[in-house]
């Protein structure tokens, strides 16, 4: 290193941002175009009532069969004549905050779990993870299926048995970190200086846990998507009339062979939202790798 | 005169499935202010055991069995966890020997280095990170400013060392425990630390527990010595004694074992023979006594007290007894 440009940088002032947002996504085109995908997703949803150019609950039987672009109606019309770009854009607001809220029960539930179980080892460790792994021994649709079938079908009840399913991905996940975090001296380091458990819970593991966590949000918001659409699609999700896209497959699925765009348009949506998620959950663990960072 | 830190018969355990280790048994020793005291001895001797039990922070499934640790008159294992918090990072500080793993990956060094100010002093995040700058200056990190807004990865060994001390003199403590601190540097590396820890020793008067197994370290750092072996103290003296007419044969080898510039191209290094002992299985009496060129038939059955030999302290029968370490096996 040259001392040249070292002392023009002493002059400037120390800077403070802990992780600077704006330089990842420049300098990480995936990611940028990744969270533009999602970003546009949440506003349709958000947006849904101002921009669908019907209601989608409005039938008009003249109407029904259209084929997509068809005037009026750009992504043609349903049996009943509802316009189906309108009800893909107001599916929008079914599918995204089902996933929201399933992330999050997966996410804290989890997280709890891997927090206590990294942290205490032992017996409490031992006995938090063999009912992960009884969580984790069935396939996560099927699970995801008995928990509504238990429960009742509905939206609120797929919100929780697919945040359930999500659960011990996140409870090891976090674990694994924990377990390596503390093996590094900086644990005992910090500890030396006087920081008692919390302090070094809050202000030193969280944090590091953050990279790996945010990463698999993405990820397992992609199969929230799915799975809800899933659900819906077997009568255990949204129920009629809401728009939903699991369920328009499921009605569209009758007329595959006459009008196969019925089932097409809203499968087009799934697969759209659950690549972007995905497309955002493997840029962003190539972009968060500290090691890479400079 | 009352010592700065006094530790009296402390045993520390460690409750293993296949038995009980003694890993710090019967260790007295003292530690006067302004002071470096050397521990030196191979691994699994004790000595980072014994550092952490000073601080209460050892691993699991161990725990302090007996004994006094006395700092500054308290004896710390009578305070309740949050009073020694309050003693850690700001009576006492620890350095440690990896420096690779001792800082956090995800935060700035600054905002690091400025924690304990944080915690004790309760600083704002700005005005500590103003603090890490004069801190990074004081223990030699160039070009300061820039320095605190980096992250560790970009550090060498040697610039996380002196940030780990910076760190530790944060708050100006009256004892800093360095646990090998130069054993993951490079040689010219591991001279600058050193270095540094002289000066700050010097110049601040802060006492310092060196714990490392180079014995050359110890030679030109430390007043006084303290040689460990299975958990025990088996010689202690002031460093030019201990070096000059060591008085247990384990520190004598140990001397002896360092290879030499000047010895005949033909002579062959004079290692120890056998290996360290099994610390769940000792053998009875003196714990080094299978490994000893000079035992007797009384080493093997009983342990030796660590009793004045000369001007130090020396636990074996031998030189107890009057016989000089040199004449016997040359």
């Amino acid at each position: 290193m040259s001392n040249a440009p070292a002392i023009v940088a002493a002059q400037e002032p120390i800077r403070r941002t802990p992780v600077a947002l704006v330089d990842l996504l420049r300098t990480h085109r995936r990611v940028t175009a990744a969270t533009a995908l999602v970003g546009m997703l949440f506003l349709v949803a958000l947006l849904a009532p101002v921009i669908s150019p019907h209601d989608p609950l409005a039938t008009s039987p003249d109407n029904s069969y259209l084929p997509p672009l068809s005037p009026g109606h750009l992504l043609g019309s349903d049996e009943l004549g509802r316009d189906l770009l309108s009800r893909v854009l107001w599916g929008a607001r079914v599918s995204l905050p089902v996933a929201f809220v399933a992330v999050a029960v997966g996410l804290f539930g989890g997280g709890l779990i891997g927090l206590v179980s990294g942290y205490a080892g032992g017996l409490v460790d031992l006995l938090l993870m063999r009912l992960m792994d009884a969580l984790l021994a069935f396939p996560g649709l099927i699970l995801a299926i008995a928990i509504v079938a238990a429960l009742g079908p509905g939206l609120r009840n797929a919100m929780i048995a697919i945040g359930v399913v999500a659960v011990p991905v996140y409870a090891r996940l976090v674990r694994a970190v924990m377990l390596q975090l503390k093996q590094m001296e900086f644990v005992v380091a910090t500890r030396s200086l006087g920081a008692n458990p919390l302090r070094l819970i809050i202000g030193h593991f969280i944090p590091n846990l953050l990279n790996p966590v945010i990463v698999q949000v993405s990820l397992s918001a992609g199969f929230a998507i799915l799975a809800e659409a899933t659900l819906s699609f077997l009568g255990l999700g949204a129920q009629l009339p809401t728009p939903d896209w699991g369920q328009m497959i499921s009605a569209g699925s009758a007329f595959l062979t006459n009008d196969p765009w019925l089932a097409i348009v809203p499968g087009a949506a799934i697969s759209i939202t659950v690549y972007s998620f995905n497309l955002l959950g493997d840029s962003l663990r190539d972009a968060l790798d500290p090691r890479l960072r400079s | 005169m009352t010592h700065l830190l006094e530790l009296e018969n402390v045993q520390t355990h460690i409750a293993l499935k296949h038995g009980l280790i003694r890993a710090v048994d019967q260790v007295s020793l003292t530690v006067d202010a302004g002071e470096t005291l050397g521990i030196v001895g191979e691994s699994g001797s004790g000595k980072s055991m014994t550092a952490l039990s000073i601080m209460r922070l050892l691993p699991r499934a161990s725990r302090i069995a007996g004994g006094r640790i006395r700092f500054k008159g308290r004896d710390l294992a009578d305070l309740s966890e949050e009073e020694m918090e309050s003693i850690r990072g700001t009576e006492i500080a620890m350095i440690f020997q990896d420096p690779m793993t001792s800082l956090n990956p995800v935060y700035r060094v600054g905002w690091q280095v400025g924690e304990p100010l944080r915690i004790h002093r309760h600083m704002d995040k700005q005005a500590s990170i103003e603090a890490a700058v004069d801190l990074f200056k004081k223990v030699g990190i160039p070009d300061a400013k820039r320095r605190v807004s980096q992250f560790p990865h970009m550090f060498s060994g040697g610039m996380r060392q002196r940030t780990m001390i910076a760190m530790g003199l944060s708050t100006g403590p009256s004892l800093l425990i360095a646990d090998e601190p130069t054993t993951a540097l490079d040689v010219t590396i591991q001279a600058q630390i050193l270095e540094l820890l002289r000066t700050l020793n010097r110049d601040y008067g802060t006492a310092t527990i060196l714990i490392t197994h180079n014995l050359g370290v110890v030679a030109g750092m430390c007043d006084r010595v303290i040689v460990m072996y299975a958990g025990r103290v088996v010689e202690e003296g002031s460093t030019e004694d201990v070096f000059v007419h060591p008085e247990h044969p384990y520190t004598w080898s140990l001397l002896r074992s360092i290879p030499r510039l000047d010895a005949s191209e033909h002579e062959s290094l004079k290692p120890i023979v056998g290996s360290p002992p099994d610390m769940t299985q000792l053998p009875g009496g003196c714990k080094f006594q299978p490994r000893c060129p000079f035992a007797i038939e009384r080493c093997a059955a009983d342990e030796p007290e660590l009793r004045e030999v000369r001007s130090q302290l020396a636990r074996c029968w031998v030189t107890q007894a009057g016989q000089s370490l040199d004449s016997n096996a040359g």
